[in-house]
Parts: structure tokens; sequence; C-alpha cells
């Protein structure tokens, strides 16, 4: 009997091994982005053109990216961290140069926003831009105007004016749960540097939200796509892609409800979202065909006529759908453009006085 | 992992009969030295190294904390580089401190209800006709053939305002028509959560103590003229009360350091050890201060406690 077993175990690791090679001469690439960020056929496009396998994993928060990385040994080939998350990581040694030999795509980028993104990557070594956008104001067109009467929806004053967020309370105010980005629209707001890394000017900014606070009712950073779009939430600060699909599910519900977004006049965040490739990456070769694919001008066209995002390919910008080429919420114009600004990274003293301040807006403690 | 550490199961003592020979047993050491091993591997070694992560600083690197154990070599020099420093901040910040109170509060409030819902319930199974108490004891555990994330996820569906409570209290006629039950992300639907979640933790023990009763106690008392309620409080309870306890510190242990419930169910304003410490380390990025939350987190909970336990069991 003992015998008996011993010999099926053996059988059984010989299989398990055998296994095991096929697996390997299987090429496969891990990929981790961000949630509704993707034309899932694109995925099934590439599988059919190079034979290599995705394994397709999504997150909806930096933090948590940032902490599988750090530890080391997430598993992942291409990650999409946006711009300061991108630049710290650099620092800590998350990330591998890219080999640019590899990726002949890189030509179809578009300069403007390389360049934007050379703040957090300088030289542009480690990563490519995926897709980019704007933190803005959605909101429920008609429950606005009811609260508000009929004033134009064009300055953040419409939120940050806690008269304004008094008379919207009962509709429902939604914060974006994304502390680094929500102060640097307040210090924008009140005149100062939104990259300021200044205790006191973060507690100025801190205080943009504390004296609207007691209207506010949530802080998140994914829920408010669907609070949104069935009326729950009649305005937030959000991310100008999830507004427009919020706006779109709303359509489709064909429940009255009328999204807008817009970006206010005084400026407002600008964040990239970029394609870098760990160290400890098992499959750096597939990792670098999958950037390179990405950066096709029809395949990252085609992502974001689904998902509404603008991209940071120049070429792609004819196989782009018309009305989301020419939807200022996506692509702004030139003007607009100028207004938008992005942060450097924060570092760690400067990092635990912003979390204790958002803690204290949360919490009213 | 705590209920590890407060009653390891006494490795069963041998019957005092003179010249054992299995005293000179090795298999018997091992039976001994298992539960103990369990502890170190599980409890013990991952302790020493978050507490060794709580003394570190913070760095921008892989593992985001300096300085990392690089073999005994360098023994004195990754020695000297520990400090008590995140210890101090924790207690400079009064939002740490506000943070510990209000879970224990929380955990106290949620274990006092559970106790008031599960008592008669527990009651209830124990006083059923025996071939039925299989039966009633298979209902309380069946929720865990649900995921538990699921079952949290269900009460967001009843408890938010256009959700099926505000309906069925619009449909009998509490509610009228543009009202809604306002429950939904505040302190009562995390106190809802918790009491569901955990109610099978607290009917367990508290059926097990009861259904051992001796029930001719109770006959006893009535033929004696005590009137039933006296009875309950002055044999029932009394006898009952290692099942309160240990259904009291299954529950209220990981109610303090529950994070899954609140962060669902409960408000921005909602104030727990377990938000505040995944902050620290997912937002913040500082492993050493979470370690030392997490730390100072088995200091109020645990040693109270393990304390408790072994002055109960010196007085029994």
């Amino acid at each position: 009997m003992r015998t008996n077993l011993l010999r099926l175990l053996t059988a059984a690791a010989a299989t398990a091994l055998m296994a095991g090679t096929a697996f390997a001469q299987e090429r496969t690439v891990h990929v981790y982005n961000w949630s509704d960020y993707i034309d899932e056929s694109v995925l099934a496009d590439f599988t059919k053109e190079t034979g290599i396998k995705v394994v397709y994993d999504v997150f909806d928060n930096n933090d948590v990216v940032e902490t599988k990385l750090l530890a080391g040994g997430s598993g992942y080939d291409v990650v999409a961290p946006t711009g300061p998350f991108l630049a710290r990581q650099i620092q800590a040694g998350v990330f591998q140069k890219l080999d640019k030999s590899k990726l002949p795509n890189l030509t179809n980028l578009w300069p403007e926003v390389s360049e934007r993104l050379a703040k957090y990557d300088p030289g542009n070594e480690y990563a490519v831009n995926y897709m980019w956008g704007t933190t803005g104001i959605g909101y429920n067109v008609d429950k606005v105007k009811a609260a508000l009467g009929d004033v134009p929806v064009d300055s953040w004053d419409i939120l940050f004016k806690p008269e304004n967020a008094a008379k919207l309370k009962s509709c429902g105010i939604n914060i974006l749960d994304a502390s680094d980005e929500t102060f640097a629209i307040a210090m924008n707001y009140i005149g100062k540097d939104p990259d300021s890394k200044q205790t006191a000017d973060l507690q100025a900014g801190g205080d943009v939200y504390k004296a609207i606070r007691p209207s506010v009712r949530t802080f998140n950073a994914s829920a408010y796509i669907d609070e949104l779009a069935n009326g729950d939430t009649c305005i937030t600060i959000g991310w100008s892609g999830d507004i427009l699909q919020a706006k779109d599910r709303a359509e489709e519900a064909k429940n009255g409800v009328n999204v807008e977004y817009v970006i206010p006049k005084e400026g407002t965040y600008v964040w990239f979202d970029n394609l870098a490739i760990p160290a400890d990456a098992k499959n750096v070769a597939e990792a670098h065909e999958f950037i390179n694919f990405m950066m096709k001008p029809e395949v990252i066209a085609k992502s974001s006529n689904v998902v509404q995002y603008a991209n940071g390919n120049l070429a792609s910008q004819k196989f782009v759908d018309k009305e989301v080429l020419e939807n200022p919420a996506v692509y702004p114009s030139e003007d607009v453009m100028k207004k938008l600004f992005a942060i450097s990274p924060y570092g760690p003293k400067e990092q635990r006085v912003l979390n204790r301040v958002w803690t204290e807006i949360k919490t009213g403690n | 992992m705590a209920i590890d550490t407060l009653s390891p199961q006494p490795p069963s003592k041998p019957e005092p009969v003179i010249a054992d020979p299995s005293r000179r047993n090795p298999a018997r050491w091992l039976v001994v030295a298992t539960p103990y091993l369990w502890l170190l591997l599980f409890f013990a070694a991952p302790f020493i190294i978050i507490f060794k992560i709580s003394l570190s600083d913070t760095a921008i690197a892989m593992p985001p904390y300096t300085p990392v154990f690089e073999g005994f070599g360098k023994f004195g020099e990754f020695f000297s580089q520990l400090d008590f420093e995140n210890y101090e901040f924790l207690a400079s910040d009064s939002l740490y401190i506000k943070s510990y109170l209000n879970s224990l509060r929380i955990a106290a409030i949620s274990t006092f209800l559970l106790l008031l819902v599960g008592y008669p319930m527990a009651l209830a199974m124990a006083r059923a006709k025996t071939s039925l108490r299989p039966i009633l004891v298979m209902m309380v555990i069946l929720p865990f053939w649900t995921s538990f994330l699921i079952r949290v996820y269900a009460w967001i569906g009843i408890l938010k305002p256009e959700g099926l409570l505000t309906l069925l209290f619009q449909t009998v006629g509490l509610l009228g028509e543009g009202e809604q039950v306002q429950i939904f992300r505040t302190d009562y639907a995390v106190f809802i959560g918790i009491v569901y979640s955990y109610l099978p933790f607290m009917v367990l023990p508290l059926y097990a103590a009861l259904e051992k009763m001796d029930h001719t106690l109770l006959e006893a008392a009535s033929d004696l003229g005590c009137p039933p309620w006296k009875a309950f409080w002055r044999i029932t309870f009394p006898l009952s009360l290692p099942g309160v306890i240990a259904g009291s510190l299954i529950c209220f242990i990981p109610i303090t350091g529950e994070f899954v419930i609140p962060d669902l169910l409960g408000g921005a304003d909602t104030l727990m050890i377990g938000k505040t410490l995944w902050t620290e380390f997912f937002s913040s990025r500082d492993w050493p201060l979470a370690s030392s939350i997490a730390v100072i987190l088995l200091g109020v909970l645990v040693i109270p406690i393990v304390y408790f336990q072994n002055q109960q069991q010196k007085a029994g």
C-alpha cells in the first residue's frame, strides 16, 4: 500500500513538473492597470498577434499599487502608476529602464505629453504615457440649477464657496478621495502654488475643505461614478473620464439624469498614467512587446473611444472618434491646457502632514 | 491570532499514574510542542518582525524602511539605528489616541449588543428539543457558506437611502413618499453590520455553556419557591459565565481592529484604528508608524485580556 502511494506521488510530481515546463513555454505577460481603463478586445488582439497570453489585473488606487511594488515580488510585468507615484517609485528603484530598441512605436507619442511626463521621469527613460486626464467638477445639471438658480458652472466657487455648498448639501456632494490632487486644487484656488509642500499652505488648502465639510456627504474615488449616474450625488470633484462614463451610464439608463463635466476656469490638476516595467519582472521581453503594442495608434485609439480619456499618442488622433477628440473635456483646448498644472511627489514627512490634515477633514476631528 | 494566545489548548495532562511509561516517549513531547511551535511560527516570529519595523525609519526604497537586516555581521550597526521615535509621535498626536478610544468604544457597545441578541438565541437553542438542536446550530453556521464580504455588501443594499429598508417602511406606511432611511454611512450601520457578522461567534460559545447546564438545578429552585426570572439570574446566568466571557472576548478583540465593516458601511467620520492603520500603511506608506500602531494595539488589547484570563484560571 505504502509503495503504491509513493509511486502515485512520484507520478503526480512528474506530471506537475511536465505541466510546469509546458506552462513556461507558453509566453505570458502580467499586466496591472486601472479599472475601467481599456477596451478589452485589445487584449485579445494582442494575444492573436503575438501569441502572448495576457493576465490582466486591475486596481482603483495608486496607494495599493505602490505598497505592492515596494514590498517586492508583485509578479507583475507591466504596471500603470500616475506621475508623482511613478517619480517616487523610480527613486525607490522599483522600475527598470525601458529598452527603447524594442519599442519602435515610440515615434507615435505626443511630444507635449512626453515633455510633461519628463517632470516625473527625467529623460522618459522608465515609462511611456498610457492615458491622461484632468480632475474637475462633475455635476447633475438639473439639480444644481434647482439649488443655485441659473448660474454658470465654470468656477470652483460653485463648490468651494460655503454658501453654495450649503445649498447643494441636500442633493449630495462628493469629494474625490485623492488628497494630493484635492490639495493641489484647493491651494491653486486660494492663489497659492499648487505644488507647495509647506505645512502652512497645506493647512490653508485644507481650510477650503473644512469650510464646506458640513455640507459634504461622501469622500470616495470610484463609487461616485454610479452615484452621479443614478442621481444620488449631484456634484463631485472627479476624474474627467469617470464623469463622462457616468454621463454615458445615465443616458443608457434613460433615468432623466443629465451629467456634465467642466474644467473650472481657475485651472485644475492634470495627471498622467504611464506604463512601466518593474525591476523584478519575469517576462521583460513580453512586457516590451505589450507596451509597444499599446502604442500602436489604432490600438490605443480603440481604448480612448471606450474609456473617454485622452492618450499620449499623437498618431492615434486620426483613429479617435470625432466626438471624443472634439470634446474639450477629453482633449482640452490649448488655452485651457496652459492652465492645467501638475505636481511633484511628496516626501515622507510632507505626506504625513498631508494625510493628517486630510484625515482631520474627513473625520471632522 | 489573538485567540490562540488566550486559550492555548492545554496538552492533555497525563493521568497521575506512578512510573508512567509514556513520560519518556518522544512522541508525547511532539504533541506538547506542536501548539507552542505553532504560536512561535505564526505569532511570535511575525510579531518580532513587526516590532523591528516599528523601530525603523521610513525610506524611499524597497522595502520602504531602513535599516534592513543584512545578516549578523553588521548586527551592531543595524541595532544602533533603531529607536522609539514612532511611539513618541503616536503619543504626541491626538488622532491615534482618539482612534484607539473610539475603536474600544465601538467594540464595547457592539459586544454588549451581541450579548443582548445572542443570549436569548443561545438559550432558546439550548432549551429546544434534542433532535432539533443540530438543525438550529446548522442554521447559525449557515451564513458562513457565503463570503463575508458579500454579506456586508448585501447590507449596503438594505440600508442605503433608496434601499430595501426604505422600501419596506414606505410600504407599511412608516415613512412617507419622499422620506428615506438615513442609516447608511453612519455609526448605526457599523453597529448593525458588526452585530450581524459576529453573531455566530457569540451564540456558539453561549450555546455550548448553556447546553451543558444541569436542568435539575432549575427544577430544585422552582421546588423551593424561586420564581423563574430569579432562577435565571441566580443559576442560569452565573453558570453560563464562562460562555459569556469566551463569546465576548472572541467578539471584542477582532471588532476593535475591524476594518472592512466600518470602511464599507461607516461614514467618512467613523474613526477606527483599523482605518487609521490602513491610511498610515497605504496612503502615507509609513510602514514603521503603521507597525507601531499595531504593536500598541496588541498591547492595549491582548495583554490585559491575557492577564485577566490568567487570573480567572487561578481563581477557577
